[in-house]
């Protein structure tokens, strides 16, 4: 049943006979080399200035120059270490444990250094509330080889040391004493940093501290401390939740802070014929959105009206088949009780306070211990903002933010920035608001750093530095201390601190080894204050739901996106060329428009010959702001009457040209609501896009890629009805095509040594794309630019594929149309495909098949079968046919068009010395003509295997990772051995939900998934 | 008369030898007795006992973690020397000035008690210490060199001889040319008429109107040509015998061959690492802060004692040693050594799986790296190369329980006991590349 969906990634494959979709079926490479351009053309060829007798001069010479340049090998330098540091083994990774508190992510994460440079983030298994470790925070790293970063202090523009800063600041300071300076900072949860930051104002009394979160989460915050007293936010456990309702809020994405996604799809996979039951109502397609049960496009004026309604309102004024969804999700609430769970993401206090009120008896949430990775207020903010613009503020302190960027009234900030009398930025890189200050304090990155955070109340992490500061930067808890003439290192206070308050008497060293320590000592933490009064009033003046009295034709709904999130690290390119889970695009942020309003507006996607795709452009107004030419993007999915954009992307300053995308969206961030009323108008222009979203369509074949059920039929119905394993004709009978009589080929023994699996739950699998950036890390992948995108020519070993499905299949939901009244089912089913698609992610690498197509074609013998069970790939062998890429069923396999590293024309970073510190010593960088593909890490097996050799024992269970399953905080990739019978993979692999993509063409691979498993139960 | 005196002498001559006898043997237990009253020595004994607890930190003629000690036991009273050897920190602590003195003029660097010194061993150390400096050996080297020298003369010889015959023999050529020639002309003048000889086919003529024999040999070069041109492409970036000079003459044969230090000592990193690591620096200073000098016996008629130790200081100036204060300066420039193994990097190569799993000795890819004086690359280093050796060894099974299933069904598998590494899986292409 569940297979009769018809799946499809782009809307142009919903088109019949669209000769794009054929061709990119057909064709593993979409554009042929244009070798009968140039020697096609006669006229061209004659009046080029190479004749053929250059040519072959040229060639000639290069030949003898490569052969005389041959003759001598290169002298290779071997520098070893004077002094070697004794924890140190060249060629052996050590682990640290360490924490990402940017403002914006928070995890405890374990960082992989070699030869004392970090390479790669992982998360750290230890720590039960250690945040999300999601693509940013892996990506993080390459961050910390940003080229573009500060070197060291400046005075007005000019290079310092820091002796001189301090004077200058220390001279500035006693200038100022007495006049108003704010200290406006990110949310640093830190214990010692709210320490420090009150002798900082004891000391200076004209200093006050002001905490800014570039994405407000002032409502929820409110909210919380109007009802409980402490300024937090809710922490939730999504695991225990029976039953959710999300009123817009993107939780398994950026939603207060993030991380989860874990609880969330512990809760999601069936077991004892239960799962939980999640309903969505929101405007943009996020990735909640795509896991949803049940998802119900509602725009954010509706969503007001919904989530009043589920507390207790009525559905008058929704249309009718909302309010219908709003009533069952309201009965089932009701019938789940303390299981039930409701979450929104509605800005306002009020809003947020239902919520809050509403779950007050849930079993999910808790509120003993609550979140304070999120700490600033609206209010404080927007006062720090007028002061300065109307010049009541002297001075400014700007630590971990970039207000000139990311305030929507950045143009008269900015102004007004630059005439302060003091302002003074700690900085990471001269970003918007550095480039205007007059002291520029260089700051560390988070690798080179000491510190720590205090994410959930009671359990503490630390932060330590694992590389010497590559530049001339000190930490602004340094700077701090110096400047209140305190002679302590911040390493020896922070010391201190943990000592008196943090430990309660254990080891230090011990919780610098797991990198956190949970214990319930209490911690007097600097409370932010806000306006003075304990209560806050839901009011306009704080954001809240003013946008329903703006004027304007359309609800814009602004999101982070998973890349780059607050937009911190838009100059990293993995970050960059990470494709959107939803739209598939890269390098860009877009304005999401419902099919039926772009039709509307005269709004058009297309794909060019090749398969690119291309936007129009559309100017948004908000007020009277107006955002010019912002690409937009059909969003199957969007609410009608709703938009949805990106914040985090169109930063300038200390960007690499190649990087200065997409628009900022902060703009229209008016009094931090992430929900705005705009007008759209048209603007001229086509957007040229790299969206791989018609990418590696698997050469057309649809069957047996998703398979998907609901949680009715897989409790009642065998296996054999859901979940149909293909069969194949033999001796004109029909059999299974795993009896191995429908074999052509001889098997290979697999049963000696190690055969190594690698499963993936697609229930479990939340899209979030941390493992893309993990391979990116321990593989040595290349960033190939948005112009090599767009020719489809990325390098992703593993992508998730996002495929959208008509939701009419089923059943239940044909009869929930059939039996709208006829003016609703109008505007439903107007585009029924592309109205509200059901989306399943599919993280796709290659399959490591028993029986691999590429294999037999390779005509140098370059890939080759182990018996391991890997498919394995020898580029100093390669050629460069590419005939196993075409045979290739699963278009997992990438080939290197170009030379990517150390190469001008792909100027990212590995083509600098200090981007290619980041690269991973034990796996080869490809060059040009070579082909490539996911190797299943085997250099991490051969690692483990080798561990074990040594130290003379069988491997462990769970010893053998790859680094999406390392990566992978949902659980959804399992990687071991299937013959070690105790294992998790074998239980995995004899799962009832087990399927093989394609399977039907006999590969046999050794990666499988687990079926799509929905809970569609109404009541 | 006379004769009687000479019976008289020759009567009295064992008495005479008798005496002559006695005096000297009184000289000789003299000296015994003197040597039982404290000079009884044996400076053998105090040589051994001064290597084995002294020269940690002593030198006889340099400052090294202590001070000089050639002439010690005459510069210091015997019995001060006694209590100081034994416990110097006791006779600081006793409030002795001397000892206090000192104490402060060495950075108050606290001397090891040896309390189990006996004052005999004392006396023998000290006798041994107060030897008077051994005039310096006429250096090896400079007969050597002198030698080197003389066979250069010999060669240039050789080549001037060579020189002069060849200029005679030409000289002759030359004559007997012009005499030929003169000889013409005169029989010319006399008119004698030579006969004209008759012109043969020239050889090469005949050669290319032999066909058959133009195929053989062309055949026979163009196999000649494929097979030299076939090895001398094979060996291009083979770099077997490679052996730069490093900025440091290191000879592994003194370390590793004379002194029987382990490779794992230096390069301890093959144990547990992919790489076997060259040592850093500190790990030299281990030994070399107390071995600043070769003994003369390690000088070669190649390399002199001079120039050992000139390579030592190289280290000392590398690491930031100073030698006279026997302290680090802190000014380090970190050795560039060249690399002789170069493995492309698409070839992964793990040490330890070799070494530590495999219990492969050094020597097998490296060759009698203790007796090379300058390493060279001794394997070639190909895929060939290694390949051979994966077919050809066992997998070390013994005591190791990661083998013991997988030995178990790939014994059954194959029908051996002994299973070679290709057996394994050692073969495949990614076990090395990816």
């Amino acid at each position: 049943m569940a297979s009769n969906k018809k799946y499809w990634k782009s809307v142009e494959e919903l088109k019949e006979d669209s000769p794009i979709v054929k061709a990119l079926q057909d064709n593993e490479f979409v554009t042929e080399i244009p070798t009968d351009e140039f020697l096609g053309n006669k006229g061209a060829l004659e009046s080029s200035s190479t004749t053929r007798r250059d040519f072959l001069k040229y060639v000639g010479f290069s030949t003898a120059a490569a052969t005389l340049a041959a003759c001598e090998g290169p002298v290779v330098k071997s520098i070893p270490y004077v002094v070697q540091p004794h924890d140190v083994v060249p060629g052996v990774a050590n682990y640290y444990a360490s924490t990402v508190a940017d403002g914006f992510d928070f995890a405890n994460v374990l960082v992989k250094t070699r030869e004392g440079r970090p390479i790669k983030i992982e998360k750290n298994d230890l720590a039960v509330h250690g945040g999300s470790v999601n693509a940013r925070v892996h990506a993080s790293v390459l961050s910390l080889y940003d080229k573009n970063r500060l070197t060291g202090p400046m005075v007005g523009g000019a290079d310092v040391s820091w002796a001189e800063f301090d004077t200058a600041v220390a001279q500035k300071m006693n200038e100022m004493s007495g006049k108003d300076i704010v200290l406006l900072t990110q949310t640093f949860a830190s214990p010692s940093v709210s320490k420090l930051i009150s002798e900082f104002t004891a000391k200076y009394p004209n200093v006050r501290h002001v905490v800014y979160d570039t994405v407000s989460c002032s409502g929820a915050l409110d909210a919380f401390q109007n009802k409980y007293g402490t300024r937090a936010l809710p922490d939730y456990n999504f695991e225990k939740a029976e039953v959710i309702v999300s009123v817009g809020a993107d939780f398994l994405g950026d939603w207060q802070g993030g991380s989860y996604s874990k609880g969330y799809a512990k809760g999601r996979i069936p077991k004892n014929g239960k799962m939980s039951r999640h309903i969505q109502f929101e405007a943009n397609l996020s990735l909640t959105g795509a896991k949803a049960d049940k998802r119900v496009p509602a725009t954010p004026t509706q969503q007001v009206a919904i989530l009043k309604a589920l507390t207790g309102g009525s559905t008058a004024g929704l249309p009718k088949h909302i309010a219908e969804a709003v009533n069952k999700a309201k009965a089932q609430l009701q019938k789940a009780g303390s299981k039930a769970l409701l979450v929104t993401n509605l800005p306002d206090v009020a809003s947020q306070t239902l919520a809050l009120n509403f779950n007050a008896n849930s079993d999910a949430i808790d509120v003993n211990k609550p979140l304070l990775t999120r700490q600033g207020s609206n209010e404080e903010v927007m006062s720090v903002v007028n002061g300065v613009i109307s010049g009541s503020i002297k001075g400014l302190i700007t630590v971990g933010v970039d207000p000139v960027y990311s305030l929507p009234h950045s143009k008269e900030f900015a102004e007004a920035y630059k005439n302060l009398e003091m302002s003074l930025a700690f900085a990471m890189k001269l970003d918007a608001t550095a480039s205007l200050a007059k002291l520029v304090a260089a700051t560390p990155h988070y690798l080179e750093s000491w510190g720590d955070a205090q994410f959930k109340k009671g359990t503490f992490s630390l932060m330590q530095p694992t590389i010497r500061p590559l530049f001339n930067t000190r930490q602004f808890q340094d700077s701090l201390l110096q400047w209140t003439g305190n002679s302590q290192k911040y390493y020896d206070y922070l010391k201190d601190t943990w000592s008196s308050s943090v430990l309660n008497g254990e080891s230090w060293s011990q919780a610098l080894h797991d990198g956190f320590v949970s214990n319930d000592s209490a911690v007097v933490m600097e409370e932010v204050k806000t306006s003075g009064n304990a209560t806050v009033e839901s009011s306009t003046s704080n954001g809240a739901l003013g946008f329903l009295t703006q004027e304007g034709d359309f609800d814009l709904t602004l999101y982070t996106s998973i890349g780059l999130g607050d937009g911190q690290q838009a100059n990293n390119p993995w970050l960059q060329e990470f494709p959107d889970p939803i739209t598939r695009a890269s390098w860009d942020n877009y304005l999401t428009v419902s099919a039926a309003d772009a039709e509307a507006l005269g709004l058009e996607n297309e794909h060019v010959s090749n398969g690119a795709l291309n936007g129009s452009y559309a100017n948004v107004k908000v007020g009277n702001v107006v955002l010019e030419n912002v690409p937009v993007i059909i969003q199957p999915g969007q609410a009608k009457g709703s938009v949805g954009l990106a914040l985090g992307y169109g930063k300038t300053a200390a960007i690499q040209e190649e990087m200065q995308t997409g628009v900022n969206a902060y703009k229209l961030y008016q009094n931090f609501s992430n929900i705005q009323k705009v007008s759209i108008e048209k603007a001229s222009g086509m957007h040229e896009f790299a969206c791989v979203q018609l990418q590696s369509t698997m050469a057309g074949r649809s069957a047996d890629i998703i398979k998907e059920t609901t949680l009715e039929i897989f409790n009642t119905q065998d296996s054999s009805v859901w979940n149909t394993v293909p069969v194949t004709d033999y001796d004109h009978s029909p059999i299974s095509v795993r009896d191995e009589r429908a074999d052509i080929w001889s098997p290979y023994d697999t049963t000696i040594g190690h055969h190594f699996n690698l499963s993936i739950d697609l229930n479990a699998c939340t899209g979030c794309g941390a493992c893309v950036i993990a391979c990116h890390a321990e593989n040595n992948v290349p960033v190939v630019g948005k112009d090599e995108v767009r020719k489809f020519r990325d390098m992703h070993w593993l992508r998730i594929d996002r495929y959208y499905s008509a939701q009419d299949t089923f059943k239940e939901e044909i009869e929930t149309l059939e039996n709208l009244p006829a003016f609703d089912l109008y505007d439903v089913v107007e585009n029924p495909s592309t109205y509200n698609p059901e989306v399943a992610f599919q993280p796709v690498m290659c399959q490591h098949c028993n029986h691999a197509p590429c294999e037999t074609v390779c005509p140098v013998a370059a890939t080759s079968h182990g018996r391991q069970g890997q498919n394995q790939m020898a580029y100093n062998r390669c050629v460069g046919t590419r005939y196993c890429a075409n045979n290739c069923p699963y278009k997992v396999r990438r080939f290197n068009w170009f030379l990517y590293s150390e190469n001008d024309a792909f100027d990212y970073n590995m083509n600098n010395d200090l981007g290619r510190m980041v690269l991973n010593p034990d796996v080869v960088v490809r060059s040009r003509g070579v082909m490539e593909k996911c190797s299943m890490c085997i250099q991490m097996t051969q690692k483990t295997i080798l561990e074990a050799k040594r130290e003379g024992r069988p491997v462990k269970d769970g010893e053998f990772q790859t680094a999406c399953a390392n990566a992978c905080e949902t659980g959804a990739i399992v990687f071991g051995d299937v013959n070690d019978k105790d294992s998790e993979i074998v239980k995995l692999k004899e799962d009832k939900r087990m399927y093989h993509l394609l399977e039907n063409i006999g590969t046999k691979p050794n990666v499988f998934y687990h079926a799509i498993v929905k809970n569609t139960t109404e009541a | 008369m006379k004769k009687v005196n000479f019976i008289h002498l020759r009567s009295k001559l064992p008495l005479l030898l008798l005496v002559f006898l006695l005096t000297f043997s009184t000289s000789i237990l003299a000296q015994d007795a003197a040597a039982d009253a404290g000079a009884n020595v044996d400076i053998a004994a105090g040589e051994t006992l001064f290597k084995a607890n002294c020269a940690a930190c002593h030198k006889l003629d340099r400052n090294a973690v202590g001070p000089a000690l050639r002439g010690v036991g005459e510069k210091y009273d015997r019995d001060w020397l006694y209590k100081w050897i034994n416990n110097s920190q006791a006779l600081i602590a006793s409030g002795d000035a001397l000892a206090n003195k000192l104490f402060e003029e060495h950075n108050k660097a606290i001397m090891t008690a040896f309390p189990a010194l006996s004052e005999a061993d004392m006396d023998n150390i000290l006798a041994y210490t107060d030897q008077p400096k051994p005039e310096p050996k006429t250096p090896v080297v400079d007969t050597a060199a002198a030698g080197a020298g003389s066979g250069d003369g010999g060669s240039v010889s050789n080549t001037l001889i060579i020189g002069a015959l060849a200029l005679i023999f030409l000289l002759l050529v030359i004559m007997l040319y012009l005499v030929t020639n003169t000889l013409k002309r005169i029989a010319e003048a006399n008119g004698v008429v030579y006969e004209k000889k008759e012109k043969g086919t020239p050889i090469w003529k005949a050669f290319i109107q032999n066909q058959f024999l133009v195929l053989v040999v062309a055949i026979f070069l163009l196999l000649t040509a494929g097979y030299v041109g076939y090895g001398y492409l094979m060996q291009v970036g083979v770099d077997q015998g490679y052996a730069p000079v490093q900025p440091i003459h290191y000879s592994h044969k003194i370390h590793a061959g004379d002194n029987q230090i382990d490779c794992n000592f230096c390069h301890s990193s093959a144990r547990k690492s992919k790489t076997a690591g060259i040592p850093s620096l500190n790990v030299c200073m281990s030994c070399h802060k107390n071995i600043s000098e070769v003994s003369p016996e390690t000088a070669t008629a190649e390399y002199s004692k001079e120039f050992y130790d000139g390579e030592i200081q190289k280290l000392y100036k590398a690491v930031g040693w100073d030698m006279e204060k026997q302290e680090y300066t802190g000014k380090t420039e970190p050795v560039k050594w060249v690399r002789i193994h170069n493995l492309p990097d698409f070839a992964y190569f793990n040490h330890s799986q070799h070494v530590t799993v495999a219990g492969v000795d050094c020597q097998k890819c490296h060759g009698e790296i203790q007796e090379m004086e300058i390493v060279e690359q001794f394997a070639p280093l190909t895929m060939g190369w290694c390949i051979d050796c994966h077919r050809e060894t066992n997998v070390n099974l013994a005591n190791n329980d990661y083998y013991a299933k997988i030995h178990e069904e790939l014994s059954k598998k194959y029908g051996v006991e002994k299973l070679t590494i290709a057996e394994m899986g050692g073969l495949e292409c990614a076990k090395c590349h990816y």
